[in-house]
């Protein structure tokens, strides 16, 4: 099936929140911390501005409790009396007129006593730095499994090392935005988002009003990567008081400018590893630490490094893991949800680490995988046994013979050997990722999904996961089409209005295609016994069924419904974080073939295999660029996307010097998919948004690291970088990445 | 809003001469998006990087970020609403769009290609479009589908299928 609004997409007519053309719409804007911490002494109003004219909000203004709800309750919608980021809001404006409104913002001077920040996670913070806890640990989580310490001091070799990752801006195409107004004493918001619940939530607590006088939903959204996760309920929260202060809707829009320098980014992340290993490269003990950049505020930190250090030992079978954990608060703007949540940190880590263990050990490092990859009735770091019939080195020989690995490395020996000014390397990674929520986290979401039968005999998807690119609603109307054997023109899927829809959980953790899917195939199968039929009956009967149903019923909802059930075979204790972390894992090998230019230290990427097991494929083209998609994105924060920070804000916050790849920048992406249905997952599928995402950096790392290009074990690998790696001649000091 | 800074320009969009009043501080972009209410035309950077806003003038691609309103007075423009949709299976097939906030620039830009088919003998497809940034498809659906699209001879398709 074609993306279903693809049209809508490619001819313009979709339309964004910016789009929305909104009657007597006054326009928001954000003034905001001019320091990373500090008490605020002062607001002073410019007099050049005639302050009648403008809407002027602040944390007074806030009728419920001054804090965006998440999993704690510490960041506020609107700075009160101390600031702990740059950017941090402060007050809002709204006005008719755009200019005027950029011209008051200048005109707003906040004054602010400052206090010293924390700017570097990797540093331990004076006590006068202190802001959360004793500490500044924003959470602190550990995984054991056997002896860690007894295994690595019986180990034959023991190899160390530590790994860097920088931040990454999601560059969602269509910037953030929001449109509130308030219409029979319900709050109205719609703009651009992945969690229209979340946002729900953020309004009964900031807002103190019940869940029926607050409607949010969904507009066309440009890209979300988890960027339009937890961020946007903040924004929708400060358009809702500007609206409810004016009296008159209120839009507000970020400029790209604004958009990159305060919203969330993925997390940076130091990672150390101590592995003990046999003298054949069998893997007798994982030792890793896992460090993240949380930002200002708690957010989703916590679950961000439940995830990381999940996958920070890799698809590995090894009896002996020990995985400590913490996220640190920082002065800088909070880091946030991104595509892979956590696991590329991890996985960037121990793919390099591994490539390094091979090294020391001279050992192969497709040998060293070889041994080392969980087999059919091994167990992950959480003791999670793995018996789900994916063949984990047969999708890593799939990936070698299609990169042509071997014959590429022989030819890259001769290459190097003789070409005066660039070297070429291969690199190789295997990962896995773990799909919908950590642990008995879906328990907890208990997601609802409605599928109704209309009057007219068609059928209605009705979820709160949005369409945000990924192909929600080609793969729901598939699914309620296979289910149901009807056409796909009588299949519509609901706005995702929180007026129309459940709330079947946030469109994030790649769980909407496996786990929202499923809903929906049982939600088809409800819906079809209401109206007394059986599994055999065809769409034409179904049709015939609704609408004489509703003649039999009239002025009635003829829904079917249903709501999440855990697998019997999941079990998971939070207390000892054991257990089985995810329903599935979807598993991957990818290759990277590089060239690095001695002159100017420019990588260029000649070549990308992307062998994946995702359960079954339920749409090709769209699985496909799920994965070329989700590799490029990563590409770009192996070797290009850098973020330059100064008093813990983003300093290059615009497209002109914060560079994302191009068409140039990448080669075609070559994917194959295996399959090995996972019997819980819609039509067999398993998560695949995220996978991507894993593999990359430490491929290209590896690659480079093959290419002479010296021991990279930070991304970016920007040109910068680069020549560090390659001019530096001096011996390699374990600790230093 | 000043009277002496608005200007009274006419000019060709998409096929038909209008005349409008403009501010001469004003984007083509906002003109066509606020001022026409064409929002098929996107802003993704406002600084000419990202090619979300990419219009035809005079028949070549530009970024109506860059571009003063007033400089359209007496040339042609042609946006994304112009393109027929009976033109766009072959993107629509490849997996060209996604999120679709990028979809309208790259469209334009592609159907500048398609219409200039002589630009692919000096430069590759990855070249020509190198100026629309996409942060869903990793490119590879956008460049086949372009490739399908040069290959169609015009009026292959009567109909959507």
């Amino acid at each position: 099936m074609k993306r279903v609004e693809g049209l809508s997409k490619l001819t313009g007519r979709e339309l964004y929140v910016d789009d929305l053309s909104v009657d007597g719409c006054l326009w928001g804007a954000t003034v905001r911390s001019p320091f990373p911490r500090g008490r605020i002494r002062s607001i002073r109003f410019g007099d050049s501005v005639d302050w009648s004219e403008f809407t002027v909000v602040d944390h007074r203004d806030i009728p419920g409790s001054n804090s965006v709800f998440l999993i704690e309750e510490d960041q506020p919608v609107l700075a009160a009396d101390r600031v702990r980021h740059l950017h941090e809001p402060v007050l809002l404006l709204a006005h008719p007129d755009r200019e005027s409104l950029r011209r008051a913002v200048a005109a707003i001077d906040i004054e602010v006593d400052s206090e010293p920040p924390v700017l570097d996670f990797r540093i331990s913070p004076r006590p006068d730095q202190i802001q959360y806890g004793n500490d500044n640990v924003l959470k602190h989580l550990r995984i054991e499994k056997g002896e860690v310490e007894r295994a690595l001091a019986t180990a034959p070799h023991m190899i160390e090392g530590v790994y860097e990752t920088g931040a990454q801006e999601h560059v969602y195409l269509e910037t953030q935005g929001m449109v509130a107004w308030e219409e029979d004493g319900v709050i109205t918001v719609t703009g651009s988002m992945q969690c229209p619940y979340y946002i729900v939530d953020a309004f009964k607590h900031a807002l103190d009003r019940p869940e029926d006088r607050i409607r949010i939903i969904q507009s066309a959204t440009g890209g979300g990567f988890g960027g339009k996760e937890e961020f946007p309920s903040g924004i929708a929260l400060h358009a809702a008081l500007l609206a409810l202060k004016a009296g008159r809707p209120v839009k507000l829009i970020y400029e790209r400018s604004e958009d990159m320098a305060v919203s969330t980014k993925r997390h940076p992340s130091r990672v150390r590893h101590r592995t003990g290993v046999d003298a054949d490269g069998r893997l007798l003990a994982q030792d890793i630490e896992v460090v993240l950049d949380g930002g200002a505020y708690v957010t989703l930190s916590p679950v961000v490094l439940s995830r990381s250090i999940i996958h920070a030992a890799g698809p590995y079978a090894c009896e002996n893991v020990r995985i400590d954990g913490r996220a640190m608060l920082t002065n800088s703007p909070p880091f946030g949800a991104f595509r892979g949540f956590g696991a590329p940190q991890g996985l960037f880590a121990c793919e390099r680490h591994m490539d390094r263990i091979a090294a020391r050990l001279g050992i192969d490092p497709v040998e060293l995988r070889r041994i080392n990859l969980i087999r059919e009735g091994d167990s992950t770091a959480t003791g999670q046994v793995i018996r789900d019939g994916a063949d984990r080195v047969g999708i890593m020989e799939r990936a070698l013979e299609l990169s042509g690995f071997d014959e590429r490395r022989a030819e890259h020996s001769v290459f190097n050997a003789t070409d005066q000014t660039r070297r070429r390397g291969i690199g190789l990674a295997t990962f896995f990722h773990g799909a919908g929520f950590t642990g008995s986290g879906e328990v907890f979401l208990d997601s609802e999904v409605h599928v109704a039968g209309l009057p007219d005999g068609r059928i209605e998807v009705r979820t709160a996961n949005v369409e945000m690119g990924q192909g929600a609603l080609t793969v729901f109307t598939q699914l309620a089409v296979d289910r149901l054997g009807v056409a796909p023109e009588s299949v519509v899927i609901a706005p995702a209005d929180t007026s129309i829809v459940p709330n079947s959980g946030p469109t994030v953790a790649s769980r909407t295609a496996m786990v929202v899917g499923g809903l929906v195939e049982r939600a088809c199968d409800d819906l079809r016994e209401t109206v007394g039929l059986g599994a055999d009956a065809d769409g034409v009967a179904l049709t015939a069924a609704i609408r004489a149903w509703h003649a039999a019923h009239p002025g009635e909802e003829l829904l079917g419904r249903a709501r999440y059930r855990q697998p019997e075979h999941i079990e998971w204790d939070d207390e000892s974080y054991r257990g089985d972390a995810y329903g599935a894992f979807a598993w991957g090998a990818y290759v990277a073939d590089v060239e690095v230019d001695l002159r100017t230290f420019a990588v260029t990427v000649r070549d990308f295999v992307a062998v994946q097991e995702i359960g079954r494929v339920l749409n090709e083209t769209l699985a496909r660029g799920q994965i070329q998609g989700g590799v490029v994105q990563a590409l770009g924060w192996a070797l290009l996307e850098e973020c330059k920070w100064r008093d813990g804000a983003l300093e290059n916050a615009q497209l002109t010097n914060y560079i994302i790849p191009t068409t140039r920048d990448v080669p075609p992406i070559r994917v194959e998919f295996l399959e090995a249905p996972y019997p819980h997952g819609a039509g067999g599928a398993k998560g695949i948004g995220e996978l991507p995402f894993d593999g990359v950096a430490p491929a290209v790392a590896n690659a480079l690291a093959a290419a002479g290009a010296g021991d990279p074990r930070v991304v970016p690998l920007t040109p910068e970088r680069v020549m560090d790696l390659i001019m530096s001649s001096s011996p390699r000091d374990e600790d230093s990445p | 809003m000043n009277d002496d800074r608005m200007l009274d320009i006419q000019l060709t969009l998409n096929g038909k001469r209008i005349s409008v009043r403009v501010d001469e501080g004003e984007r083509l972009l906002d003109l066509l998006r606020y001022g026409l209410g064409l929002t098929g035309t996107k802003e993704g950077c406002g600084e000419g990087e990202c090619g979300a806003c990419t219009v035809l003038l005079d028949g070549l691609p530009v970024n109506s970020c860059l571009i003063p309103a007033w400089q359209a007075r007496d040339r042609e423009i042609e946006t994304v609403e112009a393109v027929p949709e009976t033109e766009l299976s072959s993107l629509h097939e490849s997996g060209a769009t996604q999120c679709g906030a990028c979809t309208p620039g790259v469209v334009m830009t592609a159907w500048w290609v398609r219409r200039n088919r002589d630009v692919t003998e000096s430069h590759t497809l990855r070249q020509l479009m190198a100026g629309n940034l996409c942060r869903c498809t990793g490119y590879d659906g956008i460049i086949e589908g372009l490739e399908a699209w040069l290959a169609e001879t015009s009026g292959d398709r009567e109909e959507v299928s």
